[in-house]
């Protein structure tokens, strides 16, 4: 199966996004909850990069591939965008962003509770952020 | 894909939500809310029984009108939601600062 997308930095790429991944989320283990957060967690990332670190420009792109173990997936996201590391940014508190009467900053909270581990690295002008999701056999 | 219908029903101003919300479209949906509030809706309910998958985009915009929603009086209320799309407004705790009612009747009776 195919397991990487390519989209271009547009956030009407991100339906595309999902497509693929519901195509691709149909391990028998997971719940309908576990592929929706999944997706979810997912597609937070590529709209932080889309949007923050590529400025919607339609000529970029980025690169998703899933890796399925027996234990595990690991959603490897690949960008050649200004550096967006997610470990960088803290859960922001939800009164507090009521109050600032914000729109953002409910994407990280949702990524870094849904996923167990991330990983984050940037070399030779290519950022790697990696998702990865622990399941108990 | 987004569709948002308006209608008025005993004195609430109902949006009805039909598709997925992320970052390409959670304007209308912003945009839909000021307009109501603008309108001077006191009494906000938002229909999401067609609604299959919401973004940080769009859970976003409901929580930037809290505030907004307290200060004018606006009583907003949510309904119909999808045993998956209430997960992911739990994950994030904003069933606990958000009315959410199981379905229209509750949400207009409570």
């Amino acid at each position: 199966m195919e397991n990487n997308i390519t989209i271009y930095c547009q956030t009407t790429a991100l339906a595309e996004l999902r497509y693929f991944l519901r195509k691709t989320l149909t391990m028998p283990f997971l719940s309908e909850n576990d592929k929706l957060q999944l997706m979810l967690a997912v597609e937070e990332v590529c709209a932080n990069l889309i949007i923050h670190s590529h400025d919607c420009n339609g000529e970029d792109y980025i690169n998703l591939e899933v890796k399925e173990y027996p234990e595990k997936i690991i959603f490897e996201i690949k960008d050649q965008g200004k550096a967006f590391n997610i470990l960088d940014y803290e859960i922001p508190d939800l009164i507090k962003v009521k109050g600032e009467k914000r729109k953002g900053g409910l994407g990280i909270i949702l990524v870094k509770k849904i996923m167990d581990e991330i990983e984050f690295e940037s070399a030779s002008g290519v950022n790697t952020c990696r998702l990865i999701k622990w399941f108990q056999s | 894909m987004l569709n948002i219908e308006g209608l008025e029903e005993n004195g609430y101003h109902i949006l009805i939500l039909v598709g997925e919300v992320d970052a390409s479209n959670s304007v209308i949906l912003d945009e839909s809310i000021q307009k109501l509030i603008a309108g001077g809706s006191l009494a906000i309910l938002i229909d999401c029984n067609e609604l299959a998958y919401i973004s940080s985009a769009g859970l976003g915009v409901f929580m930037s009108y809290l505030e907004d929603f307290q200060e004018k009086n606006i009583d907003f209320r949510i309904f119909g939601l999808s045993e998956k799309v209430f997960e992911v407004f739990k994950i994030l705790g904003l069933h606990q600062i958000m009315a959410i009612f199981p379905d229209k009747e509750t949400a207009l009776s409570s």
